[in-house]
């Protein structure tokens, strides 16, 4: 589709990112490795997906929302300042200014629509760093829909606020004390009350990860980062990027992004953290209903992620990112916890914009690398603002005796 | 043509068609004391035992079994330690393991279902793998002559149980409510309603699991169904009481259904 208009939403659907197989498959990985009791929802919700999906009435709706209550099209900035100080042209992709303050609004807008369409009076949902999880509390208060986020317990600790937010909005915040306390092990509490409460219940998952069809639901959702991207790019540079740059927990904002530029000949790269790089260090395996590159010991028991961003500390990555990653079209390098305090600085003082210690990864990895991309053009998507980790910073840069 | 069936399967069959209810314990390998459980259930007149081993992300398994799971993780239990006790058990009853795919991924199909032979367990249990991702595991499983036994929930549409039926060996799973394993007040309404449907389209022997949680449900659920399976209300008393309390309670609940 090459007569799209700027901004634009829509997307072709005959791009090079196509849907997975029909066993929800990207290549080898994906697949729908569920309870049985979770498998006829599964598959009436990708059957109501593809029918929701396909309804002019459904992308009307949901444009609308995105455009009067998320505030999208999100603003492509150029960073003068950033760009000078390393030597490479940089745009943000500024997905921090949508409502709720991150990128995980376009997918749980959507969710919650196609919920509500589908006759479900409640979410679901777990959060790591609180985002996912605020915006999921967002959705329902704006649908008029139960909500019940279950999060870590070291992550409720670190992320006070965030909890505090989605209590206030109608929301209720369950601690989960299990395993490691962290995002896993709330994705495991989530699906066990989606076992239960299947009948009424919508599991909005939060990243590109999960069952099918959820990679590819999230995803398609997530894709108007990369489309509107890819329009903004063209007008300010009159071409494309030489290298797209995103964070990756799960991959959701790297996904959407990335889907923008797949069939151009930038370079891909999602950033991980050192503690949780499931592509570098994870093999193939089997957890939270697919099959992707897991963190996991000599035995296959998962390992723990460990990241100074909560919304990162995962161990595993949605299957399409695997799949990207095994066919070359894209890299997955990985940013250490130090690099990403120094980049959380960095453009805190360049630019003015306090990101989310997610998408500084992204921004640490450019730091870094900078050198060897001289003179070329770089969208960065800064998926989130930094407004929810500033305390932890305080106590970090506390510490290290710098505030 | 004859059907030959695996020693679960076959001895479950002799049973029920001789009007005996079928009794299986589930135990979580690597708990203290897990091994005199299962010599316990075994003594106590169970008819098989279900042995869990621990995974770090037990999605189907509630508090009791996940907090069980966890200790005998922390203990250091990994599938091949639990196996290699299997056969110092001395049992006369079929063992079946029941774990999560990933462990079975991760090793190999082949080489897992070789191990349980090699350990002397004849069946095994992968709540995480539904119909359309088994074949590779029930194709290595047959193979090796280990039975697989599939799970049937009550959000089955009709036509997808008698598929899942068909792929089943040993035994059918039938899955007691949606929810997670752990204890109720009550025998839900979706446990008797579920083995009922099970039991009209097939032969295999239909037992009932995931929230039969005391002899007077296990009574109840046996009204329709051939069998039950218990497993948090097992682990509850091996955690707060040791094995010789699953051995009384093995034989309080073996009581309840001969009385049918």
């Amino acid at each position: 589709m090459t007569d799209t208009t700027p901004f634009d939403t829509r997307f072709d659907d005959d791009s090079l990112m196509s849907e997975p197989d029909p066993t929800g498959r990207f290549g080898e990985f994906g697949g729908r490795f569920v309870p049985e009791t979770l498998v006829p929802a599964c598959q009436q919700l990708e059957a109501g997906f593809r029918e929701a999906w396909s309804d002019p009435e459904f992308r009307d709706e949901l444009d609308t929302i995105l455009r009067d209550y998320a505030g999208r099209p999100s603003m492509l900035t150029e960073c003068f300042r950033l760009s000078e100080e390393l030597g490479v042209r940089i745009f943000m992709k500024r997905e921090d200014l949508n409502h709720t303050g991150s990128h995980k609004i376009n997918n749980v807008l959507g969710q919650a629509l196609l919920a509500k369409r589908m006759g479900k009076q409640r979410l679901v949902a777990e959060t790591g760093a609180g985002q996912h999880g605020v915006a999921t509390a967002t959705a329902a208060a704006l649908m008029g829909l139960d909500c019940k986020v279950y999060m870590g317990a070291v992550d409720v600790e670190r992320q006070a606020l965030n909890v505090f937010r989605m209590r206030l909005l109608g929301a209720e915040v369950e601690a989960v004390h299990s395993g490691s306390k962290t995002l896993k092990d709330a994705v495991n509490e989530a699906m066990r009350d989606w076992v239960a409460t299947v009948d009424g219940s919508h599991y909005c998952l939060g990243s590109v990860m999960g069952p099918h069809p959820y990679p590819w639901m999230v995803r398609q959702f997530h894709r108007v980062i990369g489309d509107e991207a890819r329009e903004q790019c063209r007008a300010a540079t009159g071409g494309d990027p030489d290298v797209v740059v995103a964070c990756v927990g799960g991959g959701s904002n790297a996904i959407g992004i990335f889907t923008g530029f797949v069939d151009t000949d930038a370079r891909l790269v999602g950033v991980e953290p050192a503690g949780g790089a499931a592509v570098r260090h994870g093999v193939p395996g089997v957890v939270h209903g697919m099959r992707s590159y897991l963190m996991q010991d000599e035995y296959g028991q998962v390992e723990e992620a460990l990241s100074i961003s909560a919304g990162l500390d995962y161990p595993g990555v949605g299957p399409e990112h695997s799949w990207l990653s095994s066919i070359g079209r894209a890299e997955y390098p990985n940013v250490t916890d130090d690099e990403v305090v120094e980049a959380f600085q960095l453009l805190s003082r360049t630019e003015g914009i306090i990101p989310a210690l997610e998408s500084a990864h992204a921004i640490a990895w450019l730091s870094r690398e900078a050198h060897t991309i001289q003179g070329q053009t770089v969208v960065v998507n800064l998926s989130g603002r930094g407004d929810k980790d500033v305390a932890q910073m305080m106590d970090v840069l506390g510490d290290r005796g710098e505030a | 043509m004859s059907e030959t069936f695996g020693r679960i399967e076959t001895e479950f069959r002799a049973k029920r068609d001789a009007g005996h209810k079928l009794l299986v314990p589930y135990i979580t390998g690597g708990y203290p004391g897990w091994q005199d459980a299962i010599r316990a259930c075994a003594a106590q007149g169970a008819d098989a035992v279900e042995i869990g081993i621990p995974f770090s992300d037990p999605v189907m398994d509630g508090p009791v079994i996940q907090q069980a799971s966890q200790a005998a993780l922390d203990r250091g239990a990994t599938p091949q330690s639990v196996l290699d006790e299997v056969p110092r058990l001395d049992v006369e009853i079929p063992l079946l393991v029941m774990t999560y795919y990933n462990l079975v991924h991760h090793d190999g199909h082949r080489r897992f279902a070789h191990r349980l032979v090699e350990a002397g367990v004849s069946g095994c249990i992968l709540p995480d793998l539904p119909l359309e991702e088994s074949e590779p595991w029930t194709r290595a499983a047959d193979h090796e002559g280990v039975e697989t036994v599939m799970l049937a929930a009550p959000t089955a549409p009709d036509d997808r149980l008698p598929r899942v039926a068909a792929r089943a060996r040993g035994f059918l799973y039938s899955v007691g409510l949606l929810g997670v394993t752990g204890e109720r007040d009550e025998l839900a309404a979706t446990a008797t309603a579920l083995a009922g449907r099970l039991k009209a389209i097939t032969e295999v022997p239909v037992l009932v699991g995931v929230g039969v949680s005391n002899a007077e449900q296990a009574y109840e659920a046996t009204r329709v169904a051939d069998g039950v399976i218990q497993g948090a209300s097992m682990m509850r008393r091996l955690i707060d009481q040791g094995p010789d309390a699953v051995g009384e309670y093995v034989a309080e609940v073996r009581a309840s259904i001969d009385r049918h």
